[in-house]
C-alpha cells in the first residue's frame, strides 16, 4: 500500500508542478465569477413588459445553472481523459516506467497509485467548483439545486469513469490515441443518451435501447443525468416524464440503486482489466 | 557459464548454498520470445557475489533482454533463474538492487534529489537514512552541486550520472548497469569505472551489461559473451583470453623436435614461423633455450597477447 500512496502522491506533485492546478483553480474561479455575474442578471430580466416573477427567475436559473454544469462536466471529462492518458502510456513510451518497475512496485500498485493520484483530485475539484458555483448561483438568485450533493457525486463519478477508460487503454495504447478514444466515447456516449431518450418519447424500443446500452457501456451519460435529475428542480423532472424527455440537459428519474452498483462494478472492472494488460506490458 | 540447454535446474551450482549465501544470479536455460523471435535463446551463468561480471555481445545479442528478465521487468517464455537467492521476477528481491537502464528517463519536472527521494521511498528504505543517502549518492557521481536543479535542465550525461545515482541508492547487494557510460564523455567513463571498483571493493555484485570492451576489460572479473540469444563464450578475464600466441621464426627443427616441445603445446608451422597458440610471454625464454637445445637457429621470436576486442571477434565469427 505504501508503493500505491507513493505513486499517487508522485501523480499528485506532477498536477502541480506542471502547474495544472493552479491554472484549473485560476480558470474556474474566473468563469465561476463569469456565471455569478450572469446570475445576478437574472431576477432584472424582463419577459413581455414584465420584470420575471421570482418563480420565473428561479426556472431561468435553473435551466441556466444545469447548463452550467454541463460546462464542468465536459471541461472535467477533458481533463480527466487527457491527464490519464499519458500517466502510464507516458512513462511506458518515454522510458520512465524501466526505473520505477525494477524497484519494489508491482504493475497494480502503479496502476492503482496512478487512479488515486488522478481520482482524487478529480473529485475533490468537481466538489469545490460546483459547490462554489451553487453558492454562487444561491447568492445571485435564491435558487438552490435540490439535490446539489447528489449532484456534485454524481459528477465526480462521471469524471472518474472517464479516467478510468483512459487509464486502461493507456496500458496498451499511445497517449494521443489513448486520449481521443477516451473523448470519441464521451461523446459518442452523450449522444447515445439523447437518441435513447428520444426513443423513450417516442416509444420505439430499438432506439431507447440505444439509450440503455450506451449507459451501460461507458456510463458517463448515464451519471450526467443522474447530475441532471439532482440538480433540476422537481418541476422538470415531472415534465421530462410527461412529455418533454427528449434531451441533453433534463431527466425524468434519478439513477437506480443497482445502477448505481453497477457504474461501481464497471470502474472495478476495467481497471482490473488494466491491470491484467499492464500486467503484460513490458516497459 | 555455459550454454543454453543444459538439463539443470535454477538451484544454485554444487558448492555455492556450502561456500555462503547464493549466487547474485544463477540462471538456466532462461529464454525469450518474441512471436517466432527469439530475443534471447538459452541463457545459463553464474554471477557469484561480490564480482563485476561484464556481460557482453554486439547489438541485439540479447544482452538488455536477459537483464529485463533478471529485473522482472519482462517474463521468460522458458528457462528459470534466481537472483539474490529469490525466483526472477520477485518483486520483494528488488530492494536489493540498484538498476541504471539503457534507456535512462527520470520525471523532468522534479529535482534532482526528489528524484532519488522517491526511490528511496521505492526501494524501502529507511526514512532516517535518507538525507546521507542522497547526499552520498550525489557525492560519489558528481551532481552534489546539481541537487536542487529539475532533471529537466540536464545534459544527457548529467541524467546518466542521475541514474548511476539512483542505482546506488540504499547500499544494494547487486548492481545492475546497462551500458552506464553511453553519454559520458571520457571523465565521466572514468569516474563510472572509479565508482565500480568502489563497489567491488565493498563486496557489491555489479553486473555491467556494455559493448565497450575496453571498459570491460578494465573493471571485471569475469565475463561472458553472448551473441544472437546465446552464450557464447565465458569465465575470468585471464581464462577466456588464454595466453596469447607466440611466434617463432626459426630453421632446423624437425618434427620429432616439435614433439618433445608439446610440453608448450602444439605448434603450427606457417610460411617459416612456428606458432604456439595459447602460451604466455612469460615462457618465451624456456621455449627459446629448449628450442636452441634442439638444434633451432633463431631469427625472430614475437609473444602477442589477446585483448578483448580480438577474443570477442573471435567468439563471434567462429571458423
Amino acid at each position: 500500500m505504501n508503493a500505491t500512496l507513493t505513486i499517487a502522491r508522485l501523480t499528485w506533485q506532477e498536477l502541480v508542478r506542471r502547474r495544472l492546478v493552479l491554472t484549473l483553480l485560476v480558470l474556474t474561479v474566473v468563469v465561476i465569477g463569469l456565471t455569478g455575474w450572469g446570475f445576478a442578471k437574472v431576477p432584472g430580466l424582463h419577459q413581455g413588459g414584465h420584470r420575471l416573477t421570482p418563480g420565473e427567475a428561479r426556472s431561468v436559473a435553473a435551466e441556466l445553472l444545469i447548463l452550467v454544469l454541463f460546462m464542468f462536466s465536459f471541461v472535467l471529462a477533458l481533463t480527466c481523459a487527457f491527464l490519464a492518458a499519458p500517466a502510464l502510456a507516458g512513462d511506458l513510451e518515454s522510458g520512465v516506467a524501466l526505473a520505477l518497475l525494477a524497484r519494489p512496485l508491482r504493475r497494480g500498485e502503479l496502476l492503482l497509485g496512478r487512479w488515486l493520484g488522478l481520482a482524487l483530485p478529480a473529485v475533490l475539484y468537481t466538489v469545490a467548483a460546483v459547490s462554489l458555483e451553487f453558492l454562487v448561483a444561491w447568492w445571485a438568485t435564491g435558487y438552490l439545486p435540490r439535490q446539489p450533493a447528489q449532484a456534485e457525486a454524481a459528477m465526480a463519478v462521471e469524471g472518474v469513469v472517464l479516467l478510468t477508460l483512459a487509464l486502461g487503454l493507456s496500458t496498451r495504447l499511445a497517449t494521443i490515441t489513448s486520449a481521443v478514444i477516451a473523448v470519441v466515447c464521451f461523446g459518442a456516449m452523450w449522444m447515445g443518451g439523447i437518441a435513447g431518450a428520444f426513443g423513450t418519447v417516442f416509444h420505439n424500443t430499438a432506439i431507447s435501447t440505444v439509450g440503455t446500452v450506451t449507459h451501460l457501456l461507458l456510463p458517463t451519460d448515464g451519471m450526467w443525468r443522474a447530475a441532471t435529475f439532482a440538480a433540476e428542480p422537481r418541476l422538470f423532472a415531472t415534465a421530462a416524464a410527461a412529455h418533454a424527455g427528449a434531451g441533453a440537459f433534463q431527466a425524468a428519474s434519478g439513477p437506480a440503486p443497482w445502477y448505481l452498483a453497477y457504474v461501481g462494478g464497471w470502474i472495478v472492472v476495467v481497471l482490473g482489466l488494466a491491470w491484467l494488460s499492464l500486467r503484460s506490458r513490458e516497459p | 557459464m555455459t550454454e543454453a540447454g543444459s538439463a539443470a535446474s535454477a538451484h544454485p551450482p554444487p558448492g555455492a548454498h556450502s561456500a555462503g549465501p547464493s549466487p547474485a544470479i544463477h540462471t538456466v536455460a532462461l529464454a525469450k520470445r518474441y512471436g517466432s523471435h527469439p530475443a534471447l535463446a538459452g541463457l545459463t551463468m553464474t554471477v557469484p557475489r561480490g564480482e563485476v561480471f561484464g556481460f557482453l555481445g554486439p547489438n541485439g545479442a540479447g544482452k538488455t533482454t536477459a537483464v529485463k528478465l533478471l529485473l522482472g521487468l519482462a517474463r521468460p517464455t522458458g528457462g528459470e533463474g534466481l537472483v539474490l537467492g529469490a525466483p526472477v521476477g520477485d518483486v520483494g528481491v528488488r530492494a536489493r538492487i540498484g538498476y541504471l537502464p539503457e534507456l535512462f528517463r527520470y520525471q523532468g519536472w522534479m529535482r534532482a534529489r526528489e528524484v532519488l527521494g522517491l526511490h528511496l521511498r521505492l526501494a524501502q528504505v529507511p526514512r532516517s537514512s535518507w538525507a546521507q543517502a542522497t547526499v552520498d549518492a550525489l557525492t560519489t557521481v558528481g551532481l552534489a552541486a546539481r541537487g536542487d536543479d529539475r532533471v529537466q535542465t540536464f545534459s544527457k550525461g548529467m541524467q546518466q550520472r542521475l541514474g548511476l545515482a539512483v542505482a546506488l541508492l540504499g547500499r544494494p547487494e547487486l548492481v545492475v548497469l546497462d551500458e552506464p557510460t553511453s553519454a559520458l564523455d571520457p571523465v565521466g567513463r572514468h569516474d563510472v569505472r572509479q565508482v565500480i571498483r568502489q563497489l567491488a571493493a565493498r563486496g557489491t555484485t555489479v553486473f555491467l551489461n556494455s559493448h565497450l570492451l575496453t571498459e570491460v576489460e578494465q573493471v571485471c572479473d569475469r565475463v561472458a559473451v553472448v551473441d544472437r540469444g546465446r552464450v557464447v563464450g565465458e569465465g575470468s578475464l585471464a581464462s577466456l583470453l588464454g595466453g596469447g600466441a607466440v611466434r617463432v621464426r626459426c630453421t632446423g627443427v624437425e618434427p620429432p623436435a616439435l614433439e618433445r616441445l608439446r610440453a608448450f603445446g602444439r605448434a603450427t608451422a606457417s610460411d617459416g614461423w612456428l606458432v604456439w597458440q595459447g602460451l604466455g610471454a612469460e615462457r618465451v625464454p624456456e621455449l627459446v633455450r629448449e628450442l636452441v637445445a634442439e638444434g633451432a637457429r633463431i631469427y625472430q621470436v614475437e609473444a602477442s597477447s589477446t585483448s578483448l576486442e580480438e577474443r570477442f571477434l573471435q567468439l563471434l565469427s567462429p571458423p
